[in-house]
């Protein structure tokens, strides 16, 4: 039943269809040349969606009997891929006029991925979440493929979209067998049914449904696509990838895991152990042999995820918050890093994509070098960055939950990634210039790279704002 | 001074100094560096001015507390060995400016930062008050030092600097699992109050472990210590000199403020096994440094060694003990960082620190071949040194734990007689064999002016220890008072005789003026 409550709970997602729907319009009738306008009424569309968050609140958290969920955790999950998204349009412009004009359906989709984000971290219902993680993937797609001409881009598309169709195959799968031995879709029925004891039927549906979403987050052991899509796809669409859809897929993880399997957690606990500790040890070690830094950054992001989901595997609310934390921090850390990587263009603007390329950055572009060098310090988790402040708070929880040994090996593996990182602070400050970059960055780039590495620098101060709004997303969950 | 942020000051004056370095050209930003080190100290003197010495105050002094971070505050405030530390800090850091005014030509204000940075992060350490804040602290340190060691570095800085980091990185991490586990169970992130927090025993043993898995890195304990020669080789000179003055001290300041107070019982329990790596790391790198070809590599062992007379005296759970090893740390700051200086000068002029191409120094530099015997005689432990008062001290701390591990640490003395004294033969005594180590001239102002200081304070140190000893005595005190219950029982036995009254002996002297040779042999 559409009441007007329920509406105004998807009031954020409204605001981004009609906005998405009219844009496409436009783009379909101005031609490329709109592409400008697009892209800032595209931003536009997604701070009023944002504005829109608070008003979704008003009304408790359910809407459409169950279907959806607007409650403290989405909100804090949609203000990040709304933030995310944005950074992704505003980095983009840039990049793709290069080689062409830029082109307005680029906004476009990335609106409508949001869309289906917003409906993935907001699921209240196995169906939803289903509907929201296909539009999501559907526009992702097209994204990874985007640059048409290029034979990279379009291997990641098609790679992306074979393996994902697979995932969400296996995931359909899972989420059938709970629905049969379970009787319901919705995530408090399948808790209900949860509560008398995990039947063997159960289990295997909550084995598929945990696979097909760590195929979704790039988890080991389900990550193979990530190196190929995140080096093949335009610089703009993996800095989206690498953002958005993990807090997106994170989030949606951790509510599947809480609300609908929450009381089957001795049993996922240990698949999540397992993805947790095998993500951040492979990530970090296939990350040493890379020589594209966007290969790089796509083994540093499966890395990341592991850390992220020991958070979930202390499965308490303080895990819960830490989670949420950590993509937060996370996100900064990753457009930051990709607004340096987009930078690195040489001197006719071409985009480069080697380490060795950064050679010397540290004297031809000193305020590039920092900034990068601030980010990879602050990923490796090294204090007094702010990416040392996630890895503490999931760690923390951890140990809390009395998890201290998955603690210990996990951040004793996390050395094992500090020395990738360090390797690119190496190639730019150690190492002698090989190739002349551009002189200087477009101002947008730079704008949001000084914005994240302040963050990155100052971001203890914002603390207690970040404790409060993590702690309430997480208390929505339990 | 009541309520006036000054240690807050003396972290912000660098820091800002760092901050203008950045933007600043070469010659302005040594200048910065060197005011703003200089500011720094000035507060620093200041600060001892202020310290209630007396121990009937509060043990911890110019405290400030701003809860601005959440779960932990930006707690300061310091104890007696605190202060001495950071007086060590500030004294060091003009000097480590001065020995890079000329050697230093590339990235001069980044150099600088980074120098600068560092001095806020070691007083960072010093007088931090919560626990988490300590650990960025001390972990921060390693990105500018990194920096440091890789662009300013010799030929194989690149490797030195991973080293050095990823060393040093994974020994701290399990440190901070520790700390998370403390702070759930006795509920409070403050210093303070952890160090008088009574955990498990069972639990004690882990958490030192995890502690001592950083410190004993840190610090550098035998076997953990091999990163420390790569790093000081190829680290440039005022790198050494604060890796040497003051770096290493954050792990015997650790073992002070953490694994001894927090965890009493599981630091008797496994004083066993630190005696045991000390006794190692004497001998065994005090040999080592017999045989190095290399001035720093050497100077590098004979690190080890001291700070392995440090712990010795940390473990042996008395005030001696302690103090001992709190001088030699001082004394080592000073020493070591001075020898670093010493390596620099002969660096500057030939640019090899090969010790078979000097010789017969003392023919042409003879100032500078007397600052080098009187910081070898120091290194030695010369009496009338730093390191006299320090390692006798010490020694004899441990002599009433256990007098087999003093037996053995003593001959760390004569092995380091023995390197010293070897090693300052080769570059100033014999012939002029080199022509080019012959023709070169002898110490600058500046340079005169960076090791007179130091050479003055040594002298101090050893003339009247009590001038450092005083504002540490309360504090050294209160934590033997906590040690106290769990300290291993001594092997030596000692019994102290009565001391007889003042004027008994007096009236022997007077009623037998003529027997006074036999009264001294009753």
């Amino acid at each position: 039943m559409i009441d007007s409550a329920s509406l105004l709970a998807v009031l954020p997602e409204l605001i981004l269809t009609l906005g998405g729907l009219a844009l496409l319009l436009v783009s379909a009738f101005a031609g490329d040349a709109s592409a400008r306008v697009v892209n800032w009424l595209a931003v536009l569309t997604l701070i009023a969606a944002g504005a829109a968050l608070s008003c979704s609140l008003a009304h408790g958290p359910d809407a459409f009997d169950g279907l959806v969920r607007a409650d403290a955790f989405s909100v804090f999950a949609k203000a990040l891929i709304y933030t995310a998204a944005a950074a992704a349009i505003l980095l983009a412009p840039r990049f793709f006029s290069v080689d062409s004009a830029p082109r307005p359906e680029y906004p476009v989709l990335i609106l409508f991925a949001t869309v289906g984000m917003g409906m993935m971290v907001s699921a209240g219902d196995m169906l939803t979440l289903y509907v929201g993680l296909e539009m999501n993937s559907l526009a992702s797609y097209v994204l990874a493929s985007f640059m048409r001409q290029d034979e990279r881009s379009s291997e990641a598309g098609l790679k992306y979209f074979v393996l994902g169709s697979l995932a969400s195959g296996i995931l359909l799968y899972g989420i059938s067998l709970l629905y049969g031995f379970t009787g319901s879709t919705a995530f408090d029925g399948i808790a209900i049914a949860l509560g008398d004891g995990v039947s063997k039927g159960e289990l295997f549906g909550l084995v598929f449904v945990l696979a097909g979403l760590a195929f979704k987050i790039s988890a080991v052991p389900f990550h193979m696509w990530t190196p190929d899509v995140y080096e093949g796809a335009p610089t703009p669409v993996t800095t989206f990838f690498a953002s958005a859809p993990k807090v997106a897929a994170i989030g949606l993880t951790v509510r599947v895991a809480i609300e609908a399997l929450g009381p089957a957690g001795l049993d996922w606990q240990q698949i999540v152990i397992f993805v947790a500790l095998a993500s951040i040890i492979f990530g970090a070690v296939a990350a040493i042999g890379q020589t594209n830094i966007k290969r790089l950054m796509a083994y540093s992001s499966i890395n990341n995820v592991g850390f992220a989901l020991i958070g979930l595997a202390a499965g308490t609310p303080a895990g819960v918050a830490g989670t949420m934390s950590y993509m937060a921090i996370y996100v900064v850390m990753t457009i930051g890093g990709f607004a340096c990587i987009l930078q690195m263009r040489d001197a006719d603007g071409k985009p480069v994509e080697t380490i060795a390329s950064l050679a010397g950055l540290s004297q031809s572009r000193k305020g590039l070098a920092a900034a990068l060098a601030i980010f990879m310090f602050s990923m490796a988790g090294i204090p007094p960055l702010f990416g040392f402040w996630a890895k503490f708070l999931v760690f923390d929880a951890a140990v809390a939950s009395g998890l201290t040994a998955l603690a210990a090996f996990g951040i004793a593996a996390s050395v094992i990634g500090a020395f990738y990182y360090l390797k690119i602070i190496k190639t730019m400050y150690f190492d002698e210039p090989v190739i002349a970059y551009e002189v200087k960055g477009g101002p947008v780039e730079n704008v949001i790279l000084t914005a994240c590495a302040v963050v990155i620098v100052l971001g203890y101060l914002l603390n207690p704002v970040l404790d409060q709004a993590s702690a309430a997303a997480a208390a929505s969950l339990f | 001074m009541d309520g006036f942020p000054i240690l807050s000051l003396m972290m912000a004056v660098p820091m800002a100094g760092a901050i203008a370095c950045l933007f600043a050209d070469a010659n302005k930003a040594r200048w910065i560096a060197l005011i703003a080190t200089l500011v720094d100290f000035v507060l620093g003197i200041a600060l001892w001015m202020n310290f209630d010495q007396s121990g009937s105050g509060a043990q911890w002094q110019f405290q400030e507390y701003a809860p601005i971070f959440g779960r932990f505050a930006w707690a300061l405030g310091i104890d007696g060995i605190a202060l001495m530390l950071i007086a060590l800090t500030v004294f060091l850091m003009p000097i480590c400016i001065g020995a890079s005014w000329n050697a230093i030509n590339k990235r001069v204000g980044e150099y600088m930062a980074a120098f600068l940075f560092m001095e806020v992060l070691m007083i960072g350490v010093f007088t931090a008050q919560d626990l988490y804040l300590f650990y960025i602290m001390f972990e921060a340190g390693l990105i500018p030092m990194y920096l440091i060691i890789g662009i300013w570095g010799g030929t194989d800085r690149i490797y030195a600097s991973y080293k050095f980091f990823l060393y040093t990185l994974l020994g701290s991490v399990l440190m901070l699992i520790a700390m998370m586990w403390m702070v759930h169970e006795a509920g409070t992130t403050e210093i303070p109050v952890l160090m008088a927090y009574n955990f498990p025993p069972h639990a004690q043993t882990w958490l030192f472990l995890a502690f001592f898995a950083s410190f004993a890195v840190k610090m550098p304990m035998w076997p953990v210590h091999t990163w420390l020669p790569d790093a000081h080789v190829q680290a440039p000179t005022a790198g050494s000199v604060i890796l040497a003055g003051v770096l290493l001290k954050m792990g015997g300041y650790g073992f002070i403020r953490f694994s001894l107070p927090m965890f009493p019982e599981a630091s008797a329990q496994l004083a066993p096994l630190v005696w045991g790596l000390s006794m190692v790391a004497v001998v065994y790198t005090s040999l080592v440094a017999l045989v190095q070809s290399d001035m720093k590599k050497l100077i590098a062992y004979s690190s080890v060694a001291h700070m392995a007379i440090v712990t010795v005296g940390l473990f042996a759970f008395n005030q001696a003990g302690i103090e001992g090893a709190m001088m030699v740390m001082l004394g080592h700051g000073l020493v070591a960082g001075a020898l670093f200086l010493c390596v620099g000068v002969v660096y500057d002029r030939l640019h090899t620190r090969e010790i078979t191409r000097y010789g017969g120094l003392s023919i042409n530099m003879p100032k500078y071949a007397v600052l080098f015997l009187f910081f070898t005689m120091a290194s030695v432990g010369l009496p009338g040194t730093s390191n006299f008062v320090g390692e006798f001290l010490a020694l004899m701390g441990i002599y009433q734990a256990s007098s087999w591990v003093a037996l053995v640490c003593t001959t760390g003395i004569i092995l380091g007689a023995a390197y010293m004294l070897y090693l300052y033969r080769r570059i100033c005594y014999g012939d002029q064999v080199n022509a080019d180590a012959a023709a070169m001239p002898d110490l600058s102002g500046r340079e005169m002016w960076l090791m007179a200081p130091i050479a003055a304070v040594v002298l101090w140190m050893g003339v009247y220890p009590e001038s450092f000893l005083a504002p540490m005595r309360p504090d050294i005190r209160a934590l033997e008072a906590r040690l106290a219950p769990a300290a291993p029982a001594g092997d030596s036995a000692i019994k102290m005789g009565a001391p007889k009254p003042a004027g008994e002996a007096n009236h022997e002297d007077v009623s037998a003026p003529s027997h006074s040779a036999s009264g001294e042999a009753h």
